[in-house]
């Protein structure tokens, strides 16, 4: 059954989620927070005690907040001379032994590509946050757009597998930054925290968890004598213990395609098997990676797809188009890359239209259209913007009423 | 070099698979490795606090046959991963292998802001005036009319001067050597890995089966020749008449400064900035 | 459903709109209202357009920009013009006749008054335009507590600020008075 099926995704996510409410409330203060801070203290809290970055707008307070805080938590802050160092710094801090993160937007995220594509093959966790402006190239900085979806998809050459999140408030910025820093561990990737331009300069009313609520994951550290460790070594669910450098595991690390013990090989066998574990490591683990929030979608007959800061508008619309009777809900990914195909379909079986509203001109559209059976898209409309201004509610509201 | 003991090699290379290497015979790179491990072995540094790091390039797979912590990065991003690991675990001594193309070419904005931090790396360049691996295009040191598969009428672009570009950015030891002059370079890269900041060991290297063979340079003997007779000590630069310097390749520590090192730094701001939280 | 209080503060760069805009969702806090505060701005630090925008509701606030405004405080004439069409029927329109000559849409709602000026000649510079402005917004509208305001500013401003922001609170405070219709 559909339904039942919903709820057990919507159970594995929660039960995945890091955040729990914390029993004593009113010690929990409420603070008026921009997205770019949640994110920095997001980091903090999910022990991140290394940061390599450069300057771009708008995720510049993440940087300026982590220069601040981290030495005081005995942590390293380095402004590197690009964001391609920028990577580069993290993913070898990561390998002796840091929890890592970096911020940047657009441009500099084209820089990092190659980086993020060592981080991916070198299986190094580390964590990428790119706050979303208007591109192409320079753009304008200052605007939103939600262009980078498909580029954090497939940005780096070759396949490689994506872990990407995607926050629509202030609140879920903090939370799904400790998630980004728990899954790079776990999986020992490059997770990639997508934010909208909006959702990084906002400031929200927000209530931050106790500490000690804070579930946080670090990698597994091996437990063998060195010369039994394997840098790759496969297990049921892909993932292995991580040694770090200097601790007595002298381990080699190679772009290269690599075997089991981090050399590099020509052989054809040993190349398959390291694809496979990447793509293997994502693609065994869809439930614990994918989360995604159901929006009245109960009796929808019209479903509203989308992400970020458009699900925001998306909501707004569905509360007035549902004061007039429409029965419309929203589904909505906070983890756009696995895409959730399981919840998606459903929604297809369920409803008979989809309005997919993005910053961009056709990006997570392409996805849906994937996945519906017949190819033919007279159900599927898209609502694109890409002149630095929101999708707003009424923009949503009017597609809605043409369609029902 | 005779009396090279047989435990040093078994110390301190990877055997299992790796080997034969990838260096062409006459190649300065297994020159370069020995000269390494050797200065490695006279410190009696502990293996797992050695850290090599390199980027793309024939001189870049030194790594792999070494058994120390080994990390095989992007084409001109050794330098910038070496910082990182190297501000997380500043104990380590992090050595840093790369090329002429590699370092100052691609990987030159990361030099200089490494130099500039004065960030206590050791970086060995092996300078073969071009990109041996991919099979002979121009590099930053391939000289003034010579010839590479991109540059097939002559290069008509000037050389880097490397040790310059790093002193002139920062570096707090540089020094040049040749791959002919095998002890002197194994001193230099100890003295290197003793520097506490920013230390780059320029190793002017043979390439006889790219280079050479595109430039007429004969065989490995001919241009090991050629390093011994077209290079003079710093300390005779002096003392000889200006002609006799000119075109000449200098030896010589020709920079060993006292300057704050990074992580030193890092660490003394840390110190301030928590004392200020204490109060 | 509570209904979302939705308050533009629009002018140029350098007037000091974005600090009015978290002063007013900071206070909103205090107020125990849930808020948003979003901002718009051109490349430039000083001059080009800048605004800020604020909700205050007590319910959760899905879209956080204001699209129709319960009240729109414009600081320029470029801003007055670009944003007073969608003003709601009964919303409250506050301009700075300083620099705001012409008015397109006026109502019992609309307050003319010379921020600029007044900041000029009471409290001896421009700078604290914004602070007047906001505090005249808020005892006009009564959106958010005036304690909730001053506790707010005293968290937003540099120590060395708080006294002359508080001055201009007060004055702020004191043309509402006069200006109340």
């Amino acid at each position: 059954m559909p339904k039942t099926k919903t709820e057990k995704t919507k159970v594995a996510a929660v039960k995945e989620a890091p955040i729990k409410e914390s029993p004593k409330k009113d010690n929990r203060k409420v603070v008026l927070m921009q997205g770019n801070e949640a994110v920095a203290l997001g980091a903090l809290d999910a022990g991140v005690n290394f940061f390599a970055g450069y300057p771009i707008t708008p995720s510049t307070e993440i940087a300026e907040i982590l220069a601040a805080e981290l030495p005081k938590r005995n942590g390293v802050f380095v402004q590197m001379e690009d964001e391609i160092a920028s990577i580069c710094a993290i993913t070898g801090a990561s390998l002796a032994g840091a929890k890592t993160l970096t911020a940047t937007s657009g441009p500099g995220f084209s820089l990092m590509q190659e980086g993020i594509g060592f981080a991916k093959i070198t299986e190094t966790p580390c964590v990428v946050v790119n706050v979303q402006r208007s591109g192409p190239s320079t753009g304008m900085p200052t605007s939103p757009a939600q262009g980078d979806i498909m580029q954090a998809k497939w940005g780096t050459h070759g396949d490689a597998p994506a872990i990407v999140l995607y926050p629509d408030s202030v609140k879920e910025s903090y939370e799904l930054t400790i998630r980004a820093v728990n899954l790079s561990e776990k999986y020992r990737t490059c997770v990639i925290l997508l934010l909208d331009e909006v959702i990084g300069h906002m400031r929200e009313a927000v209530t931050l968890p106790d500490i000690e609520n804070v579930r946080v994951i670090s990698r597994i550290k091996p437990t063998v004598p060195p010369q039994w460790y394997k840098h790759y070594d496969e297990n049921q669910k892909y993932l292995s213990p991580l040694a770090s450098y200097g601790e007595g595991y002298r381990f080699h690390v190679t772009g290269l395609t690599h075997d089991s013990h981090g050399f590099p090989t020509n052989k054809a066998s040993e190349a398959a098997d390291m694809m496979e574990r990447l793509r293997k490591k994502i693609s065994h683990n869809i439930r614990d990676l994918v989360q995604i929030e159901s929006h009245k979608m109960e009796d929808a007959t019209i479903a509203i797809f989308a992400a970020g800061i458009t699900s925001r508008a998306a909501k707004s619309a569905v509360a007035a188009a549902r004061a007039e009777g429409i029965k419309v809900g929203l589904l909505r990914p906070l983890t756009i890359w696995p895409f959730p195909d399981d919840a998606v379909r459903r929604m297809l079986r369920n409803v008979e239209t989809v309005i997919v509203p993005e910053l961009n001109q056709g990006q997570l559209i392409h996805e849906i259209q994937r996945l519906t059976k017949d190819k033919s898209d007279s159900n599927l409309i898209a609502i694109q913007r890409v002149n630095g201004r929101l999708i707003t509610p009424n923009d949503i509201l009017r597609k809605i009423k043409e369609v029902c | 070099m005779a009396n090279i003991p047989q435990k040093i090699i078994h110390e301190y290379l990877r055997h299992d698979k790796k080997f034969p290497h990838v260096w062409c015979s006459g190649c300065s790179n297994g020159i370069v490795l020995g000269g390494i491990i050797r200065a490695i072995a006279d410190m009696q540094l502990d293996r797992d606090d050695i850290m090599m790091v390199s980027g793309i390039g024939c001189s870049s797979r030194m790594p792999v046959y070494v058994d120390f912590n080994t990390l095989h990065t992007l084409h001109g991003r050794s330098i910038a991963y070496a910082t990182g690991i190297k501000l997380h675990k500043p104990h380590m001594k992090v050595i840093v292998v790369t090329g002429d193309g590699d370092c100052t070419a691609i990987g030159g904005n990361h030099l200089i802001h490494a130099a500039r931090r004065n960030i206590d790396l050791t970086v060995v360049l092996i300078n073969n005036n071009i990109y041996g691996m991919t099979g002979g295009q121009c590099s930053p040191t391939t000289p003034h009319e010579a010839i590479a598969t991109t540059a097939p009428y002559g290069n008509i672009e000037p050389d880097f001067n490397i040790c310059n570009l790093a002193m002139g950015a920062g570096a707090s030891f540089v020094g040049r050597t040749t791959a002919f002059h095998a002890i002197e370079m194994q001193n230099m890269i100890k003295d290197a890995i003793i520097h506490p900041g920013f230390s780059m060991v320029e190793v002017i290297s043979a390439c006889p089966v790219i280079f050479g063979r595109l430039n007429k340079k004969g065989g490995a003997p001919d241009m090991m020749k050629a390093m011994r007779d077209n290079s003079i000590p710093l300390a005779a630069v002096e003392k000889l008449p200006p002609e006799k310097v000119e075109g000449k390749i200098i030896r010589g520590i020709l920079r060993r400064d006292e300057r704050p090192e990074y992580c030193d730094e890092y660490a003394k701001l840390v110190k301030r900035v928590q004392a200020k939280e204490a109060k | 459903m509570a209904k979302n209080y939705e308050i533009r503060l629009s002018g140029s760069g350098g007037q000091g709109l974005i600090l009015a805009g978290i002063i007013l969702a900071r206070a909103a806090v205090h107020d125990k209202r849930r808020t948003t505060q979003t901002q718009s701005y051109g490349p430039e630090s000083r001059g080009g357009y800048s605004r800020a925008d604020v909700i205050i509701s007590d319910s959760e606030i899905y879209f956080p920009e204001a699209t129709s405004f319960d009240c729109l405080l414009s600081l320029t004439q470029e801003a007055c013009d670009k944003y007073i069409f969608d003003i709601k029927e009964q919303g409250v329109l506050i301009v700075d006749t300083t620099f705001v000559k012409n008015l397109s849409l006026v109502s019992d709602n609309t307050y003319e008054v010379p921020f600029t000026d007044i900041a000029q000649e009471k409290l001896g510079s421009p700078i604290t335009t914004n602070i007047i402005s906001l505090s005249f917004l808020v005892k006009i509208t009564g959106v958010v507590k005036p304690e909730s305001l001053k506790k707010a500013i005293e968290e937003s401003v540099k120590p060395a600020f708080v006294s002359l922001n508080l001055k201009a609170m007060e004055l702020g405070f004191e043309l509402a008075q006069q200006y109340k219709k």
